[in-house]
Order: C-alpha cells, then structure tokens, then sequence
C-alpha cells in the first residue's frame, strides 16, 4: 500500500464518492455504494445517503462507523426538536447539528459530510461539513476520496439554477466518473432529489452507466462476441 | 468506506493524564512511531492538526484607519478545495478580524466573539468592546487554550478605530501577540511584511493603502501554493466597516526571461 504513514498533516483520503448539488427548486444528493475495509469491498451495494428528517438527508464518507453514529445522534436531536419545534426542522438546524458533533469530537471523528435537503424558508440548500467541523453553505459540493477526480469536471460543468433533470444527470455522470477512476469507490450510483414536493430515491445500476475511456460494452461471454463475428470456432 | 487508511484497526483505550513527551517530538522524525498515537484519537489532551485552512491575511494602518486583505480561499491539505471562504469579518461597531488556519476553529471563535459582543451590548451602558479589547479577550483566549494543549489552530489579524485611535494588532495560535502599523500571518510576514516595510508610511490615502495590499496579494498569489485569485479587502474607519465584494487580481508572465528560459541551457529549469 503507498499511504504514506509519515505524513501526519495531510488529510486523510475516504474510501467513497459523495456529491450535493442545489438547482432551481431543491437539492440532489449522489453517492456511490462501496464500503471497504482495506482492499476488500465489504459491501458493494451500500446506502450511503441517510435520512435525518422527512426533508433532510446525509451524505457519509470516511469511517462507516463514525458517520453512521454522527447520524444516528443527529436523526435523534433533530426529531426531539421537530417535535418541540412543532414543524419540519430546517436544513440550516441538521447542519449545525452535524457541525456540532463534528467539531467538538474533531479529534475523534474521520468523517466527512454533507447535508442536504429542503425547507419553506430557504428552499434547497446545501452545507458540507469536511473534517475538522468547519461549516459551508455551498450551492453545491462534493465528498469522499472520489471527489478528487471530480473537481475539474465540476469547475467546468457546473452552472447555477438547473433544472431537477439537469442536476441529477449531472450528479449521475459525476459519480459514474469517479468510479471509474477511484479503486475507493465503485458498485451503483444512488441519488435522492429533495424539493418541496418530497424526496425521490432513485437507484442507477451499475450497467446503467456510460462507458468511459477504456471501458467497454460487457458481454455475457466470450462465446457469444465468436458467435457474432463468425460462425466458426477460434482456430489457430 | 471503513477506514482503509495505511491498515489502521486498533481500538484506541484512552487513559487519564496525557503523554506530554509525544507532543514534544518533532513531528517529521516520530511520524511513523506516532502516528497510532497522534492518529484518531481519544485523548482530546493532545495537539490537533488543522484540516480546512486559510493561508495569509495583510492588514495595514492607513490615514483613515486600518484595511485589511485575504484571499477566499480554505484548502484541504495540498487541494484547493474551497473558493468562497469569508475570512474577514466585522466584530461589533469598532473591529475587524481576519483569520488564517483551521476554518472550523475560526468559526467557533467567531461565535466567542459574538457572544462577547452580545453581553456587552447587553450592559446598554454607553460603552462597547473597541479592537485593544477584543484584541486582548482573542489572546487571552489563545494563550490559553495553548496551554491546555488543546489550541485553536489560527493566526488572527485584529483592526479597528475607536475615538481616533487606529488599533492593528495580531495573535498566534499560541498566544504570541502584538500590534504594529503593519502586520501578516503565515507566508504574509515572509513576503508582505518586507514590501510594507519599505513602502509604508504614514498617512496612507485609502487608494495607497488598496494599491500597497494588492501589491502584496499579487506577490502571494505568486508564491503562496495555497493561494487563490479571489480577494477581499476591508476598510475599518470611525464611520464604521466595509468588506468589500469578491475580486482577482491581475497577473503579469509577460517577461522575456519566462517565454523560454532554458534556450541557453537545455535541460535546466
């Protein structure tokens, strides 16, 4: 393995492609769906969008566990507050909830977030909380040693106020591109689009995506690509 | 998504009293031996090392009072990850911060910061915090929680104008502080400090004063890494502050030693 032991300062690289984007009227949360530990992919159909409320939901990278327990303490202060509050928190609220723990257990925790979701106030918004519990209302951002490969794309691609379906093909292609690249992540994409309407799931099989550079159209078998070209068997 | 990172998988056992010797090593050679140790860590004793940070901030007196620079910039290690980060900010009628290092840490100095304004509004006593206060409130703050070992991990700018006085002051993350006609954080004090020294002088005119930072910023943005063109100044007077909207600055490869400059030795750099 090439992670270098020695270096103490820099950041440590998540295992895990997450990506929060805003467009005109919501928000849409991407991820991927492989959980490893070491070289193993423990689970390659993981979820890693998780609900916090009704109209907020968490995007997890870094420690299973430590963003899996972020959100469980989250999703329980935010539903003690919705109760007292006597309406649907605020996203603004979920963030700082997840800033909250985030900073104050910094030492602790390896784990980076991004929250997203809808509210009648502000509409759609966006907030990522990196390591360390800094907080950044952002009109979108993006997650997880993926994300790396993503930062041209999005510094090309990305514009303000999008349409619902422009935002999501474009979080879809995003996650499928790092995939591609990052051993880290892998398996499908998930995305969840939050408006005032409710939240959709959808779910983009692995064969769903575009091929990229280097990738071909796969096949049943080898036989079946024979058969095609011609009707003989290999001979030599 | 389990941490895969260099083959970590110890249950860390935290125990009272702290390891004051790991603290001391440096940390280039005890790296390898330390890193268990230093790594996710129970002992909330123990230094932290920043994630999300801002490099450089100027800040000069001018005739007026005092401006203040900073780029927008909150890296991630070696990646320029965030764009829009406002590290300068007004503190109550008379001040204004500007923050290099940890993001988050900055963030919760601020909220210090606005509780300190609160309650002294709340005292409705015709009197409020000008800079040598929050200026002092900011080291006292640092200094201890270095002593702690638990330091917020920022080098701060504090400026302001109460009743005339210019104020300009700065405080480290371990608690060094002073004030100055001209001060800089991190790469700021190596390659700002040297052009304010030269060019500063009293009674700047609000135009000098832009034009002298921006000279400094230019030179940062050439060679500061963690740099990035989009910049804030702002201007603290007895009227009161102004940040200014985001901008970039123009940059100059224009020379004849830039368009080719191994033609006289291949292979050089």
């Amino acid at each position: 393995m090439d992670f270098s032991l020695g270096d103490l300062n820099a950041p440590h690289s998540m295992g895990t492609t997450i990506i929060g984007v805003t467009y005109n009227g919501g928000v849409v949360l991407g991820a991927d769906s492989r959980t490893s530990t070491g070289m193993y992919v423990a689970n390659r159909a993981s979820d890693k969008i998780t609900q916090l409320t009704d109209n907020v939901y968490l995007c997890r990278s870094g420690s299973a566990a430590d963003s899996q327990i972020v959100s469980d303490y989250v999703r329980h202060f935010l539903h003690q507050h919705t109760i007292q509050l006597g309406q649907p928190s605020t996203v603004k609220v979920a963030a700082n909830l997840v800033r909250l723990l985030s900073y104050n257990n910094k030492n602790m925790l390896q784990t980076g977030l991004i929250v997203g979701g809808w509210d009648k106030y502000e509409g759609g918004k966006i907030f990522g909380v990196p390591l360390g519990g800094t907080i950044l209302d952002l009109p979108f951002t993006i997650g997880g040693s993926g994300s790396t490969y993503l930062y041209g794309f999005f510094d090309q691609e990305w514009k303000e106020g999008m349409t619902q379906d422009e935002a999501e093909k474009l979080v879809v292609k995003a996650v499928s591109l790092a995939i591609a690249r990052d051993g880290a992540s892998g398996g499908v994409v998930r995305t969840v689009t939050i408006n005032e309407d409710g939240v959709v799931r959808k779910f983009y099989p692995g064969d769903t995506l575009p091929l990229w550079h280097e990738e071909l159209e796969p096949k049943d078998s080898l036989l079946d690509i024979l058969a095609a070209s011609s009707p003989e068997p290999m001979v030599s | 998504m389990s941490n895969n990172g260099g083959g970590e998988s110890s249950v860390r056992i935290t125990i009272d009293g702290f390891s004051f010797k790991s603290v001391e090593m440096n940390v280039a050679d005890s790296a390898v031996a330390m890193n268990n140790l230093l790594g996710s860590e129970g002992d909330s004793q123990r230094t932290l090392y920043p994630y999300v940070t801002g490099t450089s901030v100027v800040g000069i007196k001018y005739k007026d009072g005092i401006l203040l620079a900073a780029d927008m910039g909150g890296s991630y290690g070696s990646t320029l990850r965030y764009k829009t980060v406002e590290r300068l900010k007004p503190v109550g009628k008379h001040s204004i911060i500007g923050a290099s290092g940890e993001i988050s840490d900055f963030q919760e100095i601020m909220r210090y910061l606005d509780e300190l304004i609160l309650v002294d509004n709340m005292w409705d006593d015709g009197n409020s915090f000008g800079p040598k206060e929050v200026h002092n409130y900011l080291t006292r703050v640092m200094y201890n929680r270095r002593n702690k070992f638990n330091p917020l991990w920022n080098s701060l700018v504090l400026g302001g104008v109460k009743n005339g006085q210019k104020y300009l002051g700065t405080v480290s993350m371990i608690g060094v502080h002073y004030e100055d006609n001209h001060v800089a954080t991190g790469f700021g004090n190596h390659l700002a400090r040297p052009i304010l020294r030269d060019e500063w002088h009293e009674n700047l005119s609000f135009e000098e004063g832009v034009k002298l930072l921006e000279k400094c910023m230019r030179v940062l943005l050439y060679r500061d890494r963690s740099a990035v063109n989009k910049l804030q100044i702002a201007k603290i007077t007895e009227e009161g502050v102004t940040i200014s909207p985001p901008y970039s600055l123009k940059t100059f490869w224009n020379f004849a030693a830039f368009e080719n400059p191994t033609a006289g030795a291949v292979g050089s750099w």
